[in-house]
C-alpha cells in the first residue's frame, strides 16, 4: 500500500504545482501551495508506517509552519489588496529592479 | 477493507485537488480543498496516524481553511466568477513542466518496492506494537517532548512571530 | 713639524692642543646627554608644528569670517613662541655639543663612543641598531650644524618676521636640524640614510616654502627628483656593502674593509662609485648640480643653512666617513677628485655672468663643494672636512648678508611700488652707505672665500689645492696634476666673481632710484649679530689647521698661533686607516707642488695673486659701470651669453632626460594605462554589467514567472538526481 500512497501523494503534489502555475488568483495559488504541503505530509505519514514515528513528528512541524505561513501570507494578501484593490498576481509587478 | 477505503479516499483526495485547481469561484475552490484535506485525513487513519488525522481535520480543514474563507469574505471575492486560468503558452509550459515532473516521479516509483532500501525498513509491526504500548497520542508526544523539544519550542516562537507579523501586516495604517 | 712639541703652551691653548697630544691621564670620554642633542630639535619641530597648525586654523577662521587675508598680518603674540622655541632648542643643542666637545678634547679617542638605543631592524643576518656615534668627525659636523644653525635661526627671526608662515618655517628648520644631526651622528649607514632622506624632505619643504608661487613649488620638486637619483646610488652602495661584508655599522665595515677588499678591486670600486653617485646628488656636483641654483627659491636663511652650510656638504661627509673604502678604490677616488675639480671650475664660470645675487652664491657653493670633493678625492680627507667647516662659516655669512640686502631692497621696492627684482644685482649698487655692517662682514667673507691670508678660506682651500698637487703619485700623476691646474683656475675665478658681486652690490652709485633710497635701511639687530659672529669665524676659523711651515713663516714671528695642523690631528682617528692604506700602496706624499716650490712659496703666491685679482676686478668693474636691469638687455653672443645661460645645461637635460621621460610617460599613460589597464578594468565592469542585464531579464516582477523558474529548477535538480 506504500507505493500507492506515494503515487497519490505525487498526484496531489503535481496538481498543486499545476495550480500554482496556472491560476492568477493569489488566494487560490496559496491554496495550491497548501495542497503541495499536504501531499508531502501524506508521503511522510505513509513512510512513517514503515520507518518509525519520526515521520509523524515531521508532519506535525510541517503543519505548524503551514499555519504560520497561512497567517502571514494571508496578511500580506490583505495588505496588497488594500493597495491594488485586486488579488490578481499579474497586476503585482513591483518586484523587479 | 482497508484497501477499498484507501482507494476511495485517494480518489476523493485527488478529485478534490482537481476541483481546487479548476473551480472558478474561490469559495468553491476552498470547499473542494476541505474535501481533499478530509480525505487525506482518512488516509492518515489508514496509516495509523490517528493524532495527525485529528489535527488535520481540526486545525487544517477547520481553522486554516476558515481563515482563508474569512479573508475571501473580507476582501469580498466570493462573487468573482471570471476565469483566471492561464491559457495558451503558459498553460502549455505548465503542462510540460508538470508532465516532466510526473515522468521523473513515475520513473522513480516503478519497481520501487523491489528496491533494496525497502528491505531495511523495520516494517509496520514495530509501529503497531509501539502504539499498543503508548497509545496513539503518546506515541507522537514522547519524541516531541524529548528528542525534538528544542524544535518544538522554536515552533512556538515561530507561531508567536507569525501572529505578530500577521497583525502588523494586516492592520490598517494609522 | 716638530716645532710645537718644544713650545710652552699657555693653559687655554693647551686645552685645544690636548686633542692630539697623547693623553697621559688616559681618561675615557664620557658623552654628556648626546641623545638630547638629537631630540631637542625634534621637540622644537613638534612644538612649532603644533603652533603652525593652530595658526593655520586661526587664519582660516579669519578668512572665513570675512576678515582680511593673513598676508603680512601675523599678530605679535603668534610669533612669540616660535621665536623662542625655534632658535632656543638649537641653541641648547649647541651648548650641549660644546660640552661634549670639551669633554672629548681632553682624551685620546681611538674607538668611537657608540650609544645604541634600540634595535631598529633585526632580521636574519641584518642587524641595524638605532645608534649614534660620537667621534671627532661627527663632533666637527655637530659643531658646524648646531653652531651655524643657531646663528641662522637667530637671523631668521628678523628675516621672516612678517611672513604668515612664521611658525611653519621654524618647524621645518628645526626638523631639518634634527635630520642633519641624525645624518652625522648615526652609527651606521642606514641611520645616515634616514638623515639623508630627512634633510632631502626638509629641503623640499623649505625650497617650496612659498608654495603658492608655482616656480618655487616646482624648484622644490626638481630638488627632490634630482636627489632621488643620488639616493638610488646610496642605496645600491649599501646593498653591496651588506652583501659583501654582512654589516652596515661604521665600525664593522671599516674594520673589515681592508681585509675583505682587494686594493683597487672591482667590488670596492663599485661601492665607492655608487656612493659617489649619492654624494653628487646631495652635494650638487656634476652631473646632478642643476637643482641647487633653483633651490634659491626658498627663503634666504634656508639657502644659507641647507644649501650652503650643512645639507649640501653631506656628500663630503659621506666620502670622509667612508675614507677607508675610497682609499681602497683608487679609481673611485680619482672619480671623486675629477668630478670635484671639474665642478669647481664649471660652476665658477657660470657664476661669472649671473646677475641674481643668490644665484651667484649658489654657483659659488657648487664650486666650493667641488673643491671639497677634490680634497677628499685626493686623499686629503681632513682638508675636505676643513674646507667644509670654513665654507660653512663664510658661505653662510655671504648668504645671510645677501638675505639682508634682499630684505632691504624688497622693502624699498615694496614701499615705492616699483616692479623691480629685489635680487638682481644690477638694481643695487652703493648699498654700503645704507647697510655698513652687512657691507663689512660680506667683504670679510669675500676675502675668505677668495683665499687671502689670513682669512679662513686661505688655509682650507689652498690646502686642498696643495693636496691635489702633492697627491700626484701612484698611477694617476697626470690626472692629479691636471686637476691641480683646474683647481688653481677655479680659485682665480672665485676671486673674480665674488669681487664682482661685492662691487655690483655695495659700491658705485645707487641704481635703485632716489625715492627708493629713502626706504633702504640697515638690518635689525637679530640679523646683524649673526653676521658679525660669522665674520669673526670667517677670519679665525682657518687657524685651527695651519700647516706647520706656514705657521712658522706667517705667524711664528708674532707668536700668534700656538698650534699647527690641529684639525688634521683631531680627525686622525677617522682618517688614519685610510692614510695607512694610501701610504702602503702609493708611498708618501710629496712635500712640494708638481712644478716645485713648498708650502710657504705657494701660500705667498696664492695670497698675492688673489689680492691682485680682487683689486683688478674691482677696478675694472667699477670703471665699466653697471646699468639697472630694465635698461640692460640680455648679454648677446659669445661666451658671455653662454655663461649667462649656464652653459645651457638645463636645456640639455631637458632634451636628453626630461623630454624622453615625458614621452615615455605619455606613451605609458595613453597605451599602457588607458588602453591596457583601464581597458581591462572597464572590460571586467562591462562584462559584469552585461551579465547583470541578461540576468535582469528573468526579473520580471511577475510572481508567475518566478514560480515557473522555481519549478523548472526543481525539475532540473530532480532530473540530475534521478537520471
Amino acid at each position: 500500500m506504500l507505493t500507492e500512497a506515494l503515487v497519490v501523494s505525487a498526484l496531489l503534489f503535481l496538481i498543486g504545482t499545476f495550480g500554482v502555475l496556472v491560476r492568477r488568483n493569489a488566494i487560490i495559488m496559496f491554496l495550491c501551495i497548501e495542497l503541495q504541503l499536504n501531499a508531502a505530509n501524506l508521503s511522510f505519514v505513509a513512510l512513517s508506517r514503515h520507518l518509525g514515528i519520526d515521520g509523524q513528528v515531521f508532519v506535525f512541524f510541517v503543519m505548524t509552519v503551514a499555519a504560520a505561513e497561512a497567517a502571514v501570507g494571508l496578511a500580506i494578501i490583505i495588505s496588497i489588496f488594500r493597495h491594488y484593490q485586486t488579488v490578481n498576481v499579474d497586476n503585482f509587478n513591483l518586484l523587479k529592479w | 477493507m482497508a484497501e477499498i477505503l484507501f482507494y476511495v479516499f485517494a480518489a476523493i483526495a485527488v478529485g478534490g485537488a482537481l476541483g481546487v485547481v479548476l473551480q472558478k469561484n474561490p469559495v468553491g475552490s476552498l470547499l473542494f480543498m476541505v474535501v481533499s484535506l478530509g480525505s487525506v485525513a482518512g488516509l492518515f487513519v489508514l496509516f495509523e496516524a490517528h493524532f495527525l488525522a485529528a489535527i488535520q481535520v481540526i486545525v487544517y480543514a477547520g481553522a486554516i481553511m476558515v481563515l482563508f474563507l474569512f479573508v475571501i469574505m473580507l476582501l469580498n471575492l466570493g462573487h468573482d466568477y471570471r476565469a483566471d486560468l492561464r491559457l495558451g503558452f503558459w498553460s502549455v509550459l505548465a503542462f510540460a513542466t508538470v508532465g516532466g515532473l510526473a515522468g521523473l516521479l513515475a520513473r522513480q516509483f516503478r519497481g520501487a518496492e523491489e528496491s533494496p532500501i525497502y528491505q531495511h525498513f523495520p516494517g509496520p509491526a514495530a509501529l503497531d506494537s509501539l502504539i499498543v504500548e503508548q497509545g496513539v497520542v503518546g506515541v507522537i508526544a514522547r519524541p516531541l517532548f524529548t528528542d525534538y523539544v528544542v524544535a518544538f519550542e522554536l515552533t512556538g516562537i515561530l507561531l508567536l512571530v507569525a501572529l505578530v507579523g500577521a497583525i502588523v501586516l494586516a492592520k490598517r495604517r494609522v | 713639524m716638530g716645532f710645537t712639541e718644544h713650545l710652552v703652551l699657555p693653559p687655554a691653548v693647551s686645552l685645544l692642543g690636548a686633542g692630539w697630544a697623547p693623553a697621559a691621564q688616559g681618561a675615557a670620554y664620557e658623552p654628556f646627554l648626546p641623545g638630547l642633542i638629537l631630540l631637542l630639535p625634534l621637540l622644537g619641530f613638534l612644538l612649532n608644528g603644533a603652533l603652525a597648525l593652530a595658526a593655520g586654523r586661526r587664519s582660516a577662521d579669519r578668512i572665513r569670517s570675512g576678515g582680511a587675508a593673513a598676508e603680512g598680518s601675523v599678530e605679535p603674540a603668534g610669533r612669540m613662541l616660535p621665536t623662542w622655541i625655534g632658535p632656543g632648542v638649537v641653541g641648547v643643542a649647541f651648548l650641549l655639543t660644546l660640552i661634549n666637545f670639551g669633554r672629548m678634547l681632553g682624551v685620546e679617542l681611538n674607538e668611537p663612543v657608540i650609544r645604541s638605543y634600540w634595535t631598529w631592524m633585526g632580521t636574519g643576518n641584518l642587524n641595524v641598531e638605532a645608534a649614534i656615534q660620537l667621534d671627532p668627525l661627527s663632533m666637527v659636523m655637530m659643531m658646524v650644524i648646531t653652531g651655524v644653525g643657531f646663528l641662522i635661526h637667530v637671523f631668521s627671526v628678523g628675516y621672516m618676521k612678517e611672513d604668515p608662515g612664521y611658525a611653519r618655517y621654524f618647524a621645518y628648520l628645526n626638523l631639518f636640524v634634527f635630520f642633519m644631526l641624525t645624518l652625522v651622528m648615526g652609527a651606521n649607514f642606514p641611520m645616515m640614510f634616514v638623515g639623508w632622506e630627512g634633510v632631502g624632505l626638509c629641503s623640499y619643504l623649505l625650497i617650496g616654502f612659498w608654495f603658492h608661487d608655482r616656480p618655487k613649488a616646482d624648484a622644490g620638486k626638481k630638488a627632490f627628483i634630482v636627489n632621488r637619483i643620488g639616493d638610488f646610488g646610496f642605496l645600491v652602495a649599501m646593498f653591496i656593502l651588506f652583501a659583501t661584508l654582512g654589516t652596515l655599522d661604521y665600525v664593522g665595515v671599516f674594520e673589515a674593509a681592508p681585509e675583505a677588499f682587494v686594493y683597487g678591486g672591482g667590488i670596492v670600486t663599485a661601492i665607492t662609485l655608487f656612493l659617489l653617485l649619492g654624494a653628487t646628488g646631495k652635494s650638487a656636483q656634476i652631473p646632478l648640480f642643476v637643482w641647487l641654483p633653483d633651490a634659491m627659491a626658498g627663503p634666504t636663511p634656508v639657502s644659507a643653512l641647507i644649501h650652503a652650510a650643512t645639507m649640501v656638504t653631506a656628500g663630503v661627509y659621506l666620502v670622509a666617513r667612508s675614507s677607508v673604502l675610497f682609499a681602497l678604490a683608487p679609481a673611485g677616488s680619482v672619480a671623486v677628485a675629477t668630478i670635484g675639480a671639474l665642478t669647481a671650475l664649471f660652476a665658477a664660470t657660470i657664476a661669472l655672468q649671473q646677475v641674481d645675487i643668490k644665484r651667484v652664491l649658489a654657483y659659488s657653493t657648487v664650486s666650493q663643494l667641488g673643491f671639497m670633493f677634490l680634497g677628499v678625492g685626493v686623499g686629503a680627507y681632513a682638508a675636505g672636512v676643513f674646507h667644509l667647516m670654513t665654507h660653512a662659516f663664510f658661505k653662510a655669512l655671504l648668504f645671510l648678508g645677501a638675505g639682508a640686502v634682499i630684505h632691504s631692497m624688497h622693502h624699498a621696492f615694496h614701499a615705492t611700488h616699483k616692479d623691480w627684482d629685489a635680487q638682481d644685482m644690477r638694481n643695487m649698487g652703493g648699498l654700503r652707505r645704507f647697510m655698513p655692517v652687512t657691507w663689512i662682514t660680506m667683504w670679510v667673507a669675500t676675502l675668505a672665500i677668495a683665499g687671502i691670508w689670513p682669512f679662513a678660506g686661505f688655509f682650507s682651500k689652498d690646502e686642498i689645492i696643495w693636496a691635489s698637487g702633492a697627491a700626484a703619485r701612484g698611477g694617476f700623476e697626470f690626472i692629479y696634476t691636471g686637476l691641480w691646474v683646474v683647481a688653481l683656475a677655479a680659485a682665480v675665478l672665485t676671486a673674480i666673481y665674488m669681487t664682482r658681486l661685492m662691487v655690483m652690490t655695495f659700491h658705485g652709485p645707487s641704481r635703485a632710484g632716489e625715492e627708493e633710497e629713502k626706504h633702504l635701511h640697515g638690518a635689525p639687530l637679530t640679523m646683524t649679530v649673526p653676521l658679525i659672529a660669522l665674520a669673526v669665524l670667517s677670519v679665525f676659523g682657518g687657524w685651527v689647521n695651519v700647516p706647520g711651515s706656514i705657521r712658522e713663516s706667517f705667524f711664528g714671528g708674532f707668536g700668534l698661533l700656538p698650534m699647527s695642523d690641529w684639525l688634521d690631528r683631531w680627525l686622525a682617528p677617522i682618517t688614519a686607516d685610510a692614510q695607512a692604506v694610501l701610504l702602503a700602496e702609493l708611498g708618501p706624499v710629496a712635500d712640494q707642488a708638481p712644478v716645485g716650490g713648498g708650502h710657504v712659496f705657494w701660500g705667498a703666491v696664492a695670497t698675492v695673486v688673489a689680492t691682485a685679482v680682487v683689486i683688478l676686478t674691482a677696478r675694472s668693474i667699477a670703471r665699466a659701470g653697471t646699468r639697472p636691469a630694465i635698461e640692460e638687455g640680455l648679454p648677446e653672443g659669445g661666451i658671455r651669453k653662454l655663461l649667462y645661460n649656464k652653459w645651457y645645461v638645463d636645456e640639455l637635460y631637458d632634451r636628453i632626460v626630461v623630454r624622453p621621460t615625458l614621452g615615455v610617460s605619455r606613451w605609458a599613460w595613453r597605451v599602457v594605462d588607458q588602453l591596457l589597464i583601464d581597458g581591462t578594468v572597464n572590460a571586467v565592469g562591462n562584462v559584469t554589467r552585461g551579465v547583470g542585464w541578461f540576468g535582469s531579464l528573468f526579473q520580471t516582477g511577475q510572481v508567475n514567472t518566478y514560480a515557473f523558474i522555481l519549478t523548472l529548477g526543481v525539475l532540473a535538480v530532480l532530473g540530475v538526481l534521478i537520471l
